[in-house]
């Protein structure tokens, strides 16, 4: 990493045009609105991972006396809901998305700035009822709400949860809304749709999911609302509803938010490894037509999550192969990121270890979740911890270790810093060998048959219990180290220069941190993506 | 402060448009992206009238006594008005007739206000009748109770957030009504009551579609 120039600190840039509270709580620059979001979640993601760290703690022994099984529920499920819905789903988009979508396109906003800052506040009330809900003792009933537990017999506050989930989910709604907008209309001259970035194209399709899918959790949690105030009897068999359909329509919105969650990962990972092997993507337009083909694909396979739970085995069967269809725009990902990497430049800074975490782990959630769309397999797994183990080597694995890659990545260009090294890579290092300690010994534990969401276990299993809670001790560590350096960096960082990793894109040709209106003239583009020169031809060996 | 940057075409340009053309395109890409979040949010209450009625049919025909078809085929007419009304202030607005512009957009409210004065007619109705789920509901045939119960919830919860769009209409058309007094419209800039004349027409055709699934189910042979 080279550093350029060292210019003055005091130019006007987006972070110090403007100083009062006022300035940043009523911002509509897209930049700031993504920065609020970075802070918002990031407390969220230590509220929700603390509830994992008292999971852990409470499964160390066996007898499970650390918490009562009651209190025990009520952490996994405010350990899903806070994850989910308030860190996974809105982190990379609200984000970076919000603060690069407009610069990568060579824009000077999204296309609705007042909406965006709107989205925000809607979040934040949202989350603030789920908070409502924790501090008032929580929920029980697991992230998915299953009616009738939900509706009828949960004596917790589903009712302050499941209304911060939907009131959540309007923010996501107009993200989405305002990045389709934004690409479709807001591009800068030259920026044809075959030249964006392949972040954009992931986001892209990421918003077409959170536009199509998240209505329908809406009104799901609605009806259950309904049915558990005045009793009608929508999904309680016992006063005339059907059950099953609540999972139809949960898992419509919820598989889909699968993708909402790793998508945009994906485009991060596409950006970082170009970058880092200073050569073009290796079959662009595969990859950007797999991010569509996932989200075309996210809609027709919810049925999977319900093979054992009253699917005709007629439906079984086709939602087992539509789900097996999605290996297929996941791998040519995966194997373009590899055939980038072939003979390219590649340097091994931060971000780039997280990007090799991520194509490590990301395959194994992957082909793990082949074997769970595989009916037979999946009745011996369903609801053990082999499933925990699958979508946490996908979520935090993928998404994760994408989100500190992005972190990593452009920290630079947002707070104008550089970060320790040396401390980086031992963060990263640690992440990577916390994460697989805590989530590896979960696939045997749940082939061998331990059921997930219970707070005590049989003795034999406590082995693999014991490494996992101490995989998650060496995770948290890692997650903590991060969180020092960078606050640390924005004082004391060198300056970044505009491009300290000599990466391409329209963000990269502009100040850090940049401007407020982003470009003082709009650029006219005239050549792809990841124009990295010629690296291919250089002979190695 | 994007507001602070326009004005200096007299199109309400904000900083991050190039032209008002651009402008206008994305607003409309907008609102048709929000309409179609709407169409998978009553998409939900859709797919569960659908999968319920195939489960229950008798119990779902039996309850077409109770709903009064003269009063819902007013309202269907009344909406059809309201949509013409709306198409004709958005022409004004297009052509610059400022005065045309405002009694059309009354002309709607007023239309509006009608078809929620004749929905609250009905919903009394149904609460006198003990139609009310979770209020002491009651149904005869009696074995029917449960059923017919859960049409009358998808009754209530389909027209009740559509009545809720429709008042949130009538504040935006209000809205409309201010800044077309203050001469905000003209052949230049009409975007605002475009995109409302959008959502008046989508709230519309949500209606089209309650009115036979609801009121006609049980009248056909």
């Amino acid at each position: 990493m080279s550093t350029e120039v060292i210019r003055p600190v005091e130019t006007v840039n987006y972070l110090n045009a403007q100083h009062s509270v006022k300035s940043w709580l009523l911002t509509i620059d897209h930049k700031r609105i993504a920065i609020l979001y970075l802070v918002t979640i990031s407390v969220f993601f230590l509220i929700g991972g603390s509830f994992a760290a008292a999971i852990r703690i409470n499964l160390a022994s066996p007898e499970g006396n650390f918490f009562s099984a009651e209190t025990y529920n009520r952490l996994f499920s405010m350990h899903g809901i806070v994850m989910v819905f308030l860190f996974l789903v809105p982190s990379i988009p609200t984000t970076f998305g919000n603060f690069l979508i407009p610069i990568m396109i060579g824009a000077r906003d999204v296309a609705f700035p007042k909406l965006n800052l709107l989205s925000y506040y809607i979040f934040l009330t949202g989350g603030l009822f789920a908070l409502f809900a924790v501090v008032h003792g929580g929920v029980d009933t697991g992230w998915t709400f299953y009616a009738p537990y939900s509706s009828t017999y949960s004596n917790s506050y589903v009712l302050a949860a499941a209304f911060g989930v939907f009131i959540a989910g309007f923010s996501s709604i107009i993200t989405g809304l305002n990045f389709i907008v934004t690409i479709h209309k807001l591009r800068a001259p030259g920026m044809t749709w075959g030249r964006l970035p392949l972040f954009i194209w992931a986001h892209y399709a990421t918003s077409l999911i959170q536009v199509l899918g998240t209505p329908v959790l809406a009104i799901t949690l609605l009806l259950l609302a309904v049915e558990r105030i005045a009793k009608v009897g929508i999904f309680d068999p016992n006063i005339g509803g059907d059950p099953i359909l609540f999972q139809h329509l949960f898992w419509f919105y919820s598989h889909p938010a699968v993708y909402i969650m790793i998508l945009p990962g994906m485009g991060v990972i596409s950006e970082l490894v170009s970058c880092f092997s200073k050569k073009r993507v290796f079959g662009y337009d595969f990859v950007a037509f797999s991010s569509m083909a996932i989200a075309v694909l996210s809609f027709i396979v919810w049925g999977h999550h319900m093979f054992i739970t009253g699917l005709s085995m007629y439906a079984g069967l086709a939602f087992s192969l539509l789900s097996f269809l999605v290996a297929v725009p996941s791998a040519i990902k995966v194997f373009n990121w590899t055939a980038t990497m072939y003979k390219g430049s590649i340097s091994y800074d931060t971000p780039m270890l997280y990007v090799f975490g991520f194509i490590g782990l990301f395959t194994i959630g992957g082909l793990t979740g082949l074997y769970l769309a595989t009916l037979a397999v999946d009745v011996q797994t369903h609801g053990t911890y082999f499933v925990v183990a699958h979508f946490h080597y996908v979520m935090v694995g993928g998404m994760l270790m994408a989100f500190l890659g992005a972190l990593h990545f452009w920290w630079p260009k947002m707070t104008g810093r550089l970060y320790s090294d040396v401390w980086s890579k031992v963060a990263a290092v640690l992440i990577f060998a916390g994460f697989n300690l805590t989530f590896f010994p979960q696939f045997i534990l749940g082939y061998m048959g331990m059921p997930r969401r219970y707070h005590a276990y049989p003795p034999e299993f406590q082995t693999l219990n014991v490494l996992s809670s101490a995989g998650a001790t060496v995770l948290g560590i890692g997650y903590v180290i991060p969180i020092i350096y960078l606050l640390w960096s924005l004082k004391h960082g060198e300056p970044a220069g505009k491009n300290p990793w000599g990466a391409a894109g329209l963000e990269w040709q502009i100040e850090s941190p940049p401007t407020t209106h982003n470009f003082d003239v709009i650029p006219t583009v005239t050549e792809e993506a990841y124009n990295y020169g010629p690296a291919e031809e250089v002979i190695i060996g | 402060m994007a507001e602070t940057l326009v004005e200096t075409t007299g199109t309400h340009l904000q900083h991050h448009f190039a032209d008002s053309e651009q402008q206008l395109e994305t607003a409309t890409l907008g609102m048709w992206t929000f309409l179609i979040t709407e169409v998978l949010f009553f998409g939900g209450m859709f797919a569960s009238y659908a999968i319920y009625r195939a489960m229950y049919p008798d119990a779902f025909r039996s309850t077409s006594r109770f709903m009064d078809i003269s009063l819902g085929g007013t309202n269907t007419a009344v909406l059809i008005c309201s949509s013409l009304t709306m198409a004709l202030a958005v022409r004004s607005a297009q052509v610059s007739k400022r005065k045309h512009l405002i009694v059309f957009l009354c002309m709607t409210i007023c239309l509006g206000f009608v078809f929620l004065v004749i929905k609250g007619i009905e919903y009394t109705r149904k609460w006198n009748e003990h139609l009310v789920p979770g209020f002491h509901f009651q149904f005869e045939p009696h074995q029917y109770q449960q059923h017919a119960q859960l049409l009358f919830f998808l009754y209530f919860c389909m027209t009740g957030v559509h009545a809720l769009h429709m008042i949130i209409g009538v504040g935006l058309l209000t809205a409309l009504i201010i800044m077309a007094s203050r001469k905000v419209f003209n052949e230049h800039y009409y975007t605002p009551v475009e995109m409302i004349g959008l959502y008046w027409h989508f709230v519309d055709i949500v209606w089209i579609f309650l009115f036979p699934l609801l009121y006609l189910i049980g009248h056909h042979t």
